[in-house]
């Protein structure tokens, strides 16, 4: 589903799904946990998060579950679904492709 | 999209289409709360509610954005958009009632139109035999294009082929069928023990033939009977197999019921029952099963063995062949085989099947095509009316896919409407041919039932059309300025070049004339075949079919039984005549032999001088038939089995033989097995196949007390009303003998069938050509209308200035009348040209008769006048004042 160029996109399906393979969360919790892991370097926006969550729920790859949230209010939280672990893999070993692509590219200009 | 994921996802999507509300309060409620927990985290730093809340919102990018997005996300709004062009189309369509029926009529009878034509193409050519692994069965034909062969020579086939799996063989026949009440002419197939094994058929009850079950000539009294007579015949009592019937008298046991879907091998023919072969003589009344060069038997069939190709069947077949030449150089010319599909016995049933049924699926789609040109001109018009509400939509922000979008949803639920309407049509039109027994005397049907390929073609068709008509104002609003259009009002711009429109309605002209032309021609050859000299005369003549082996008659009581019916018909009051023939001609069927020039000493089908027709007649059968003698005389009843062999031959076998008429008469041929005979008279030419197009036969005619036949047709010829003589003649018969089942019918009707070809032909090109006709007049008034109405400003100047009538017409009209004149001559060139093609199905069509041409230019002028009549009218009523004042 995601072009290796169409990178932002793609990768922030990635991680999304990764995050997600861990345990089920809601929204707000997924954007706090991607600014924790990734020592805030990756900073999705609150807006973009949303419309990506939806596509991927769509895409059958993410299932979501009305349960309540750690604050014991009604949250939205999506857990990843066979579907998505599959995607999970594959979106993880073409980013691994492409990022070992990019590492060589950049240490064959150095040298 | 995998099928996993369409299971998640489909769902997901009808929820959001039909429980809209409550999937929009969960997105509410899902970005609230991610809203607030922002909002705490806001405070928790140490900013007021107020600036919190701002700083939440402004880090979200705009909510209803967001949402829109997620909404996207969910593809909701593809599909509502879609419903809701639907809903705007159906009101746009529903203001305009005029338009919208016209449209939807148009295309329903295009559609219509092609459903049914396909509906036969489908179950003529496409739809295999209802029997297992159809794909691998072939039947075998000669190189004449017919199935036909002799028993031996099937024997043989069936014996020394290395390529088939088992060779079955069928003819067709008719036997006096007693169930238990009267004895009644039922119609059979007489099958080789091997067909239902190698058709690979299972019964329905009881059990097959099998080849085990033949042991020479009369020695299998078994019947199977068909699904269709056991129900209505039986209805449906299981307890049927096992009962004797009496077929000609003789007591034939049923074995078993066909399977429903089963109707015989041959595609229009479905028998009551099948019987064995080798009873051929109880069952015909004569036996051919030794006569190497008869070919009686309709058509051998097999599957291929797996892994042969056709070719390599073929050249196995071709090695028979040339076996079969060597070993009986008597009664063999050149024989070679090919391979055919197995449904219609050889191709000479097939081809003119296949030409004719593809001839009328190529009209059916020029008629779509028209109908298509015909909508996209609307379509075009309604554009440039709307010119003034699409640039409106473009000038507020529409883009123009959307606003083609629109356009395209009309197209499409204008063809989906006239397509459900026309296949709705065409379904029970084909139910309808397939209920429909063209002939009194024959179980012949068509099968066309319509199945999902008829259906899925009519949809397809709908649809292309859709979208064909739909995309022809396409151009006209991508080029759409709308400040231009708004500046200007819809009047501003005159084309003067040549329009696709234009070019659309020339060839939908010229397709009308194509079609007004070929039926014309076809109706023309129609006609004069009701008054084609014949060689005899129908009108005023009864065939009385009285087969003799029926009623269990063998050898010299035929002759004396024939003698017996002929005094007591002639008895009857108003009989003028009456006489005896084996097979009148253009009825039923025709038997063909070979002759030899009197020198010829080598019988060899080779040195044969003519291939005549051949009848055996009784002596008053020229009178009966009205058939003139040209010279000589007719029989007597003294040309009998001890008197020398004689024969009256037509003027072509007198001038293929003897070169003229004069030197025939009293001259001597051979016959295949070498008598000689003497012709005694010679009678005018006639039609004697079953094609009433046939080229000019010779014919020849023999004494039936020399060459007899159980095969009895009389001809009564009569001034009296049908009905009372038919009902008289079968009373007499009765009288004579009970158990003789008698078939009547005017020889008009029984000429049905060699008409039928023709018939069929000229009513298909009728109803299409009238469909054209009908076409071309919406067309035409189409573009005089709109040509009136885009005009309508200048129009009304020009009458302001003072224009007369005629100019007025000239500017309104000119333009359309130009393009009719231009088109019916295209599609009166054209049409020429095909009627060709007719000429071979169609009596006489030639194109090259005055009264088609002038009658196809007074058709194209009358639809012209028609179609523009109401636009003349509008335009010459003008009243310039009105109009200024409106724009």
């Amino acid at each position: 589903m995601s072009r290796p160029s169409d990178l932002v996109q793609g990768t922030l399906d990635l991680l999304l799904l990764k995050i997600l393979a861990l345990e089920p969360l809601n929204g707000w919790a997924i954007s706090q946990r991607l600014k924790q892991v990734s020592g805030d370097v990756l900073q999705v926006s609150d807006g973009s998060l949303y419309p990506a969550l939806h596509k991927l729920e769509q895409e059958g790859w993410i299932a979501a579950e009305w349960k309540a949230s750690e604050n014991n209010r009604r949250a939205k939280f999506y857990s990843l679904t066979r579907l998505g672990r599959g995607q999970l893999q594959k979106e993880a070993a073409c980013w691994a492709r492409l990022s070992d692509a990019i590492t060589h590219v950049v240490r064959l200009e150095e040298a | 999209m995998r099928i996993g994921q369409w299971l998640y996802a489909v769902p997901l999507r009808l929820r959001s289409l039909f429980r809209s509300q409550r999937v929009e309060q969960e997105l509410d409620e899902e970005l609230q709360y991610h809203l607030e927990r922002k909002i705490e985290e806001y405070m928790a730093q140490g900013m007021t509610a107020g600036q919190s809340r701002q700083a939440a919102l402004r880090a979200m990018d705009g909510l209803t954005q967001r949402k829109e997005e997620c909404r996207d996300m969910r593809r909701v709004n593809v599909i509502e958009n879609t419903l809701r062009d639907i809903r705007y189309s159906l009101r746009v369509l529903a203001k305009s009632p005029g338009f919208t029926s016209v449209a939807v009529l148009t295309l329903a009878l295009a559609i219509g139109a092609n459903a049914v034509v396909f509906g036969i193409l489908n179950a003529l050519i496409l739809r295999p035999l209802n029997v297992p692994r159809p794909e691998s069965l072939y039947g075998i034909q000669r190189e004449d294009g017919w199935g036909y062969q002799s028993y031996p020579d099937y024997l043989d086939l069936r014996d020394r082929n290395r390529t088939f799996d088992g060779v079955a063989a069928y003819t067709i026949s008719a036997a006096g069928v007693d169930t238990g009440n009267t004895p009644a002419r039922t119609w059979l197939y007489e099958v080789s023990g091997n067909y239902f094994d190698v058709l690979g058929i299972q019964p329905y009850l009881g059990r097959f033939l099998h080849a085990a079950d033949e042991h020479g000539p009369n020695s299998a009294p078994y019947i199977v009977i068909s699904y269709g007579y056991w129900h209505t015949h039986f209805q449906d009592d299981p307890g049927a197999v096992g009962r004797v019937v009496r077929l000609n008298k003789l007591p034939f046991t049923i074995i078993g019921v066909t399977p429903p879907g089963f109707h015989g091998t041959l595609l229009f023919f479905s028998p009551d029952f099948f019987v064995p072969i080798v009873d051929q003589e109880q069952v015909d009344g004569k036996s051919d099963l030794n006569a190497r060069e008869k070919r009686w038997v309709i058509d051998t069939l097999g599957h291929l063995k797996a892994g042969v190709t056709p070719a390599q069947a073929a050249a196995d077949l071709n090695s028979i062949g040339s076996w079969l030449e060597k070993s009986y150089p008597k009664d063999h010319g050149r024989m070679t085989f090919s391979l055919a599909r197995p449904s219609l016995a050889g191709d000479i049933l097939d081809r003119p099947a296949h030409a004719f049924v593809t001839g009328l699926m190529l009209l059916a789609g020029l008629i779509l095509l028209a109908a298509c040109a015909n909508l996209g001109s609307l379509f075009a018009a309604r554009a440039a009316d709307r010119s003034r509400e699409v640039a409106l939509r473009l000038a507020l922000g529409a883009s123009r896919s959307r606003i083609l979008r629109t356009l395209l949803t009309e197209a499409a639920l204008i063809s989906l409407v006239g397509g459900a309407l026309g296949l709705l049509g065409s379904v029970g039109l084909l139910r309808w041919l397939s209920a429909w027994q063209p002939f009194a005397r024959f179980p012949i049907q068509v099968p066309v039932t319509p199945d999902g390929n008829v259906y899925l073609v009519a949809l397809v068709l709908a649809l292309v059309s859709g979208i064909l008509f739909g995309i022809v104002p396409v151009r006209q609003v991508l080029h759409t300025d709308p400040y231009q259009i708004v500046k200007a009002g819809s009047g501003g711009r005159l084309a003067r070049r040549l329009t696709v429109r234009d070019v659309l309605l020339v060839v939908q002209i010229a397709i009308c004339a194509v079609l007004v032309t070929s039926s014309m021609v076809a109706v023309r050859g129609l006609a004069r075949s009701l008054h084609a000299d014949f060689g005899f005369e129908p009108r005023n003549a009864m065939l009385v079919d009285a087969n003799l082996s029926m009623a269990g008659y063998r050898g010299d009581a035929v002759p004396a039984m024939q003698k017996r019916i002929l005094d007591a018909v002639e008895t009857i009051p108003g009989v003028a005549s009456a006489a005896l023939v084996d097979n009148p001609p253009l009825v039923e069927g025709w038997n063909v032999t070979i002759v030899f020039a009197d020198q010829t000493t080598d019988l060899r089908p080779g040195n044969a001088a003519a291939s005549p027709v051949i009848y055996a007649v009784s002596p008053g059968y020229f009178h009966a038939a009205a058939t003139a003698l040209l010279s000589g005389r007719a029989f007597t009843p003294h040309d009998d089995r001890n008197a020398p062999r004689v024969a009256v031959v037509n003027r072509e076998f007198a001038r293929k033989i003897f070169g003229s008429v004069t030197n025939a008469m009293g001259g001597h041929y051979k016959m295949r097995d070498g008598t000689r005979t003497q012709v005694v008279g010679v009678v005018e030419n006639g039609k004697y196949t079953t094609n009433i197009t046939e080229a000019l036969q010779p014919a020849m005619f023999l004494p039936i007390l020399q060459s007899p036949s159980s095969q009895t047709w009389l001809v009564v010829r009569s001034t009296r009303d049908a009905q009372q003589l038919a009902a008289a003649i079968r009373g007499t018969l009765r009288d004579v003998d009970r158990g003789l089942p008698v078939f009547t019918e005017t020889w008009n009707k029984g000429m049905d069938g060699a008409l039928f070809a023709s018939r069929v032909a000229t009513v298909s090109l009728g109803v299409l050509g009238a469909m054209g006709a009908m076409l071309s007049i919406t067309g035409i008034f189409g573009m005089a209308a709109y040509s009136v109405s885009r005009r309508l400003r200048e129009l009304g100047i020009r009458i302001a200035l003072g224009a007369q009538r005629k100019e007025v017409l000239q500017a309104a009209l000119g333009r359309a009348l130009k393009l009719l004149v231009f088109g019916s001559a295209a599609g009166l060139v054209l049409g020429l040209l095909a009627a060709r093609v007719l000429a071979s199905i169609v009596y006489q069509a030639t194109p090259r008769d005055p009264l088609v041409l002038a009658g196809v230019v007074l058709a194209m002028a009358l639809l012209g006048l028609l179609a523009t009549w109401i636009p003349a009218q509008r335009a010459l009523s003008l009243d310039p004042m009105t109009l200024l004042r409106e724009e």
